[in-house]
């Protein structure tokens, strides 16, 4: 520990490697990073955000600087990709010293990862840090789309399902997914959505798709047959042949990705675009990516949310590394830059409250855009329904639009 | 019937530099003139600028006259000028009586009519029922007669003969060479023989023009004509 | 001799070879160096299709994959799109450029927009589709130079062009991307027919400019450029970064699905993906023999024309229209390019400004370290891809010289078998290969699979002069008593340093272009300014976008330059500018 401190310059910096974690865990814990030292971690984690791309940078500077560990970005376009190379690895036999250290991940990626037998783990709960995640207010931290991590992948960041708007064309948004329809048809050609299996097309369809099932409830199951899945889905169904013919192209095409939208809605194309993260808009705004008129909206009965992790390979090279590199990404500074919104914008998965002084004032500090909406103003946070919905919809959605 | 092939005060040069002087002849109907010189005077590139198809880096001057039409400005395809290289190119692609049709005018129409056209042609030449023959299984003579009949199908108002009989044997030559000046007789058409064989020049039996470089000491020489054989013979 | 084969030294055996037995060993290394990878890579892809991989649970051999890939949702659209997006822009782009050599070959645009191809050759695929993208969009460039006075409305119209559901933004695309290409082929193939003599022949026959090239050069031509042709038709087919970029997303092209597929979060769709790729090589086989039909029915149908011997006119419109149609072709390529390279020193630049409304530089330093590090990659890779591929040519091409065999028909069909197999229908298997010998993520790897796709171009480049090479000359240096290896680095590399370098110039911008391989092959973590590109395309900030376009056509162009210019300094007249032309 004192080894880090002579290291750190920085006041704040200085309070918070101090800081003690977890009791206990100190001597395997220290073993992990005397192996970590010297080891270079992989890290793949998608490359479309370059703010994103900027902090991770930034990490990896951190993680030379106090434990001697080199961090390469290992830059992705799809995160499926990663799973094909660590798949392609075991078919080749690559037990050891694989090509992927650790790798920026959830869901479906992870659910398809860990049952193939991909993952190196469990290792979350030797991480120090983790005892510092808000494992009851954010239940999404371990369980990812109603799978429960298992300690395979280490909490790293928040998403909450929003819209950013273009106030000074669509001053007023819908409050309903039901409303949405009678505002796309008052403005035709201006709303889309990013085609599934793009993972905010999808969060779009699953945000419809738990206000207007039957019985929220059964989307926390697998789905059981296609009975069930037939009477869930059907209002969806009809909700998106209702929305279709006003959307951009008139429903004939969409965009391929939610930055694609960004960019349709910066060049006038479209009037909303959807998000994972509540305070994207302001950082938009803030890098001359979206007009400063670009708002974020949330509907009053909550938008679904979920929690973004960073998992290690089973063949990884540097595994010690990478558990280093997890163990600082939830450290209190490691969170607090990346919720910055003039760095990232990322919301915590940490307890805010129950850290130590320096760690709130961090956290406290932090500043706020006109595009930013505080936690009250974001509403509840509805909770993903299980993948197996999610697999089913966007086949049966790429069956029904796509052709 | 056609009128005679005039060059006008002709000269041509590349990058500033003259090929050769001025020059004017005249090709009667029925007759060859005989342009010869050393090689790189520019004699290749005389037939160029008379067809049309000199390159753009030349600078050339003179006019080119059938008859009474001045042919200078016109694009190659309405000379009516042809051409026969010492390379017959016979086009590969095609069967004999193929390339005979290649020459032979649009305007006779209907495939018989073209064929029978042909079969006279290829008649008269000593090829008949070479019609469906590749061209790549013919002799070098008979390649080269045919690559006429091709040019006079395509009835030209004047001949161009680029060293035609470079590439044939000796004992090939001289009957390939009657062959050809008969038909130039034959078809009344003006003619124009380039060769550095004199051998080519007398039985062309017409005027010989030496194409002397541009830039020599005595200019007036450089472009007078010298003749080395007898006055043009006439024919019957 | 030996120093003959310096780029081969670490192979090569200490001692113990004749030096011609030595040599006569470069061919069969060069398709070996093809054949192996995309054979093993083919079967690698061709067991899943039938439901053979063990890694995930496919233990036993089915049809359950064909069943799969056949009920795909758009299957149907997918192949429709795939045929005619392929078919029409390789039927566009090869008769754009036989129209523009028939009817301009004589005037002076030929000329200007011939040296105006190079550069277009040089720029990467994905650079001139996203620059393409960008201009042709209801909210690109053109509708903002034409907005609001045009439009008559300060937000873009609600059509569908970019992108279209029938593929027409990506046929247009692969035919700026091809035409120079087809161009280049073309006119390089004129000197070796003849097409001077012939076309003066048809014209002394009172033949138009339009109806002689086409009725007698075409016919010697198109065997010399049948195989590219059938290249062209097999990348067009297959295109993925491109149809990433301009094709539809709602069913894609079917490569673009079969890549969707082999990363699908759910692994089972591993298996159709395979299936897909073995459709794919399928479809690229089809289409060839398909063009191949066309073709004999093309060439019958012409011959009988020509039997009626119509003249054709003058041409001059035809010229003139093909001349415009070309202009506009290397316009949008270059167009493109130049307007992404705007984007990247802007900092706002929102419909419908003709131009950005704020300037910043700030991407560029922002991105400076980024940008360095996949530029000295993309440079490292390219110079060893491309340096090999020359030097396996130049070895190819000696021993044949020195053996004094032609490769054979078939030979050559081999030679261009990278550029006729789709790269998705091999580049898995070729990844488990990799993986399984530990390359996979090397750097050895990756110029590897590199040299498979730079040796063909470099090959195509360099075949031609360095056969066209006066043989007297080489005779007579061996009479003077210079021995092979001396005639080869004082006579022929000399005499031919510039088409050497122009087909190195070719390999670089090849290696530079490649997408799927550097992904595939380099595990991801060789990344390059096209990797980079492409990844960050996803993120669709232009402005990074543009850092990362321009850089990507300016390294292939400052190679090109180099090539060009360098000769002309070091030997400033003579054979070099002969052997060249």
């Amino acid at each position: 520990m004192m080894k880090r401190v002579i290291n750190v310059c920085a006041a704040a910096a200085l309070a918070l490697a101090a800081q003690t974690p977890g009791a206990g865990a100190g001597t395997a814990w220290e073993g992990v990073l005397a192996e970590a030292k010297g080891q270079t971690v992989y890290w793949n984690a998608w490359a479309g955000d370059e703010r994103i791309n900027a902090y991770i940078a930034w990490v990896g500077e951190e993680m030379r600087r106090r434990h001697g560990v080199e961090v390469v970005h290992v830059k992705v376009a799809d995160t499926a990709e990663v799973v094909t190379r660590v798949l392609a690895e075991k078919v080749a036999g690559t037990a050891e010293g694989g090509s992927v250290d650790l790798v920026w991940i959830n869901g479906e990626n992870f659910a398809a990862m860990r049952d193939n037998g991909l993952l190196f783990g469990p290792f979350v709960e030797g991480l120090p840090n983790f005892a510092l995640v808000d494992v009851e207010g954010k239940p999404s931290t371990t369980v990812d789309f109603t799978i429960p991590t298992e300690g395979l992948e280490a909490p790293w960041g928040m998403a909450k399902f929003n819209f950013i708007h273009d106030s000074a064309r669509a001053p007023e948004m819908p409050a309903t997914m039901a409303a949405l329809v009678d505002w796309t048809a008052a403005r035709p050609g201006r709303f889309a959505y990013p085609a599934p299996p793009d993972f905010l097309g999808s969060t779009f369809l699953k945000q419809a798709l738990v206000e207007l099932t039957p019985d929220p409830g059964k989307l926390q199951q697998p789905v059981t047959g296609d009975p069930a899945f037939e009477t869930a889905t059907a209002p969806l169904w009809a909700y998106l042949d209702a929305l279709h013919p006003h959307l951009w192209r008139g429903g004939q095409a969409f965009p391929a990705s939610g930055p694609a939208q960004r960019q349709l809605l910066d060049d006038g194309e479209v009037d909303v675009t959807l998000s994972f993260y509540p305070s994207e808009a302001a950082s938009f705004i803030a890098n001359g990516l979206l007009p400063d008129s670009a708002r974020v909206h949330v509907f009053a009965s909550g938008t679904i949310g979920n929690t973004h992790f960073v998992a290690i390979p089973f063949n990884a090279s540097a595994k010690a590394g990478a558990q280093a590199v997890a163990n600082f990404l939830i450290s209190p500074e490691a969170q607090a830059r990346k919720q910055n919104i003039e760095i990232w914008g990322d919301d915590t998965v940490l307890a805010v409250e129950r850290l130590d002084e320096p760690g709130r004032a961090l956290f406290a500090a932090l500043p706020r855009g006109p595009a930013t909406l505080s936690p009250e103003e974001l509403g509840p946070t509805l909770l993903e329904p299980h993948p197996s919905w999610m697999t089913r919809i966007e086949a049966e959605w790429l069956r029904r639009y796509s052709r | 019937m056609t009128g005679a092939l005039r060059l006008q005060g002709v000269s041509l040069s590349l990058v500033g530099r003259n090929l050769f002087q001025r020059l004017d002849l005249v090709a009667e109907p029925g007759q060859t003139v005989t342009v010869m010189g050393p090689s790189g005077c520019g004699k290749s590139s005389l037939l160029a600028y008379i067809c049309g198809t000199l390159d753009r880096a030349f600078v050339a001057t003179g006019s080119v006259l059938i008859g009474d039409s001045d042919v200078t400005g016109l694009p190659p395809e309405r000379r009516g000028i042809g051409i026969i290289f010492q390379d017959d190119l016979l086009f590969p692609h095609l069967s004999v009586a193929e390339n005979l049709a290649f020459g032979l005018p649009a305007s006779l129409r209907g495939r018989k009519a073209r064929l029978g056209r042909i079969e006279a042609a290829l008649a008269d030449a000593g090829l008949s029922g070479f019609g469906d023959r590749d061209p790549a299984t013919l002799s070098g003579g008979q390649r080269a007669r045919v690559a006429l009949l091709r040019t006079l199908l395509s009835e030209p108002r004047a001949l161009l003969l680029d060293e035609p009989f470079a590439k044939l044997d000796i004992g090939l030559r001289t009957r390939i060479r009657a062959f050809v000046f008969d038909h130039v007789r034959d078809y009344g058409l003006p003619a124009l023989l380039v060769t550095h064989d004199p051998a080519d020049a007398e039985a062309a039996a017409g005027q010989v023009i030496t194409l002397a470089p541009a830039g020599n000491d005595d200019p007036e020489e450089a472009a007078a004509w010298t003749p080395t054989s007898p006055s043009p013979v006439r024919l019957p | 001799m030996a120093e003959a084969l310096q780029p081969l030294g670490r192979d090569a055996p200490k001692a113990g070879f004749p030096a011609r037995g030595l040599l006569g060993w470069v061919p069969a290394l060069t398709l070996a160096t093809f054949l192996l990878p995309i054979c093993v890579g083919l079967l690698g892809t061709w067991l899943p299709a039938f439901g053979y991989l063990p890694a995930i649970g496919g233990a036993a051999f089915s049809l359950e994959p064909w069943r799969a890939l056949f009920a795909s949702p758009g299957f149907e659209r997918m192949l429709a799109l795939t045929i005619t997006s392929g078919f029409l822009s390789t039927a566009i782009a090869f008769c754009l450029t036989i129209w523009f050599v028939a009817a301009c070959h004589e005037t002076r645009l030929f000329a200007a927009l011939r040296r105006l191809m190079t550069p277009l050759l040089a720029v990467p695929h994905v650079a001139v589709a996203i620059g393409l993208a960008f201009l042709l969009a209801p909210s690109g460039f053109f509708f903002r130079l034409a907005a609001p006075w045009l439009t008559g409305s300060e937000i873009p119209p609600d059509l569908a062009i970019l992108p279209d559901p029938y593929g027409l933004a990506l046929a247009l695309g692969l035919v700026v991307k091809e035409v120079p290409f087809l161009l280049l082929i073309t006119i390089g193939a004129l000197d070796q027919v003849g097409a001077k003599q012939r076309l003066a022949t048809a014209r002394g026959l009172g033949y138009g400019p339009i109806a002689a090239w086409m009725k007698t050069v075409l016919p010697a031509v198109y065997p010399q450029i049948r195989l590219p042709v059938y290249a062209v038709l097999a990348y067009a087919l297959s295109v993925v970064d491109m149809a990433m970029v301009l094709g539809p997303g709602t069913p894609p092209t079917l490569a673009v699905q079969i890549l969707r597929w082999f990363n699908d979060p759910d692994l089972s769709m591993r298996f159709a993906a395979s299936a897909g790729a073995c459709l794919q090589l399928g479809l690229v086989v089809l289409g060839i023999a398909l063009w191949h039909g066309f073709e004999c029915i093309a060439i019958h149908q012409a011959r009988a024309a020509s039997f009626a011997g119509r003249r054709g006119g003058s041409g001059k419109v035809q010229a003139r229209a093909a001349g415009l149609a070309m202009a506009v072709v290397v316009a949008l390529g270059l167009g493109g390019i130049a307007v992404m390279a705007v984007w990247s020193v802007a900092r706002r630049w929102r419909f419908p400004d003709a131009w950005p409304s704020a300037w910043s530089l700030e991407t560029w330093s922002r991105h400076l370290d980024g940008v360095a590090i996949s530029g000295w990659t993309t440079l490292g890779l390219g110079l060893a891809a491309a340096g090999l591929a020359v030097a396996l040519t130049l070895g190819c091409l000696e021993s044949e010289q020195r053996v004094g065999r032609r490769p054979t028909h078939r030979a050559l069909w081999l030679l261009y078998l990278p550029l006729l197999v789709p790269q998705i229908a091999f580049l898995f298997g070729a990844q488990v290969l990799a993986f399984r010998l530990g390359w996979a993520g090397t750097w050895a790897a990756v110029v590897w699979s590199h040299l498979l796709f730079t040796l063909p171009y470099a090959f195509l480049a360099l075949a031609d002069p360095y056969r066209a090479l006066d043989e007297r000359l080489l005779r007579t240096a061996r009479c003077l008593g210079a021995s092979p290896a001396r005639v080869f680095w004082r006579i022929k590399l000399p005499l031919l340093l510039r088409p050497v370098l122009i087909s190195f110039a070719v390999a670089f911008s090849v290696s530079v272009a490649q997408y799927l391989p550097t992904l595939f092959i380099g595990a991801g973590r060789v990344a390059t300014l096209t990797t980079e590109a492409v990844a960050l395309s996803s993120g669709a900030d232009r402005r990074v976008l543009g850092v990362y376009t321009f850089l990507q056509a300016a390294l292939p162009l400052a190679i090109f330059a180099l090539a060009i210019g360098l000769p002309g300094r070091l030997r400033p007249f003579g054979p070099a500018r002969e052997a060249g032309k």
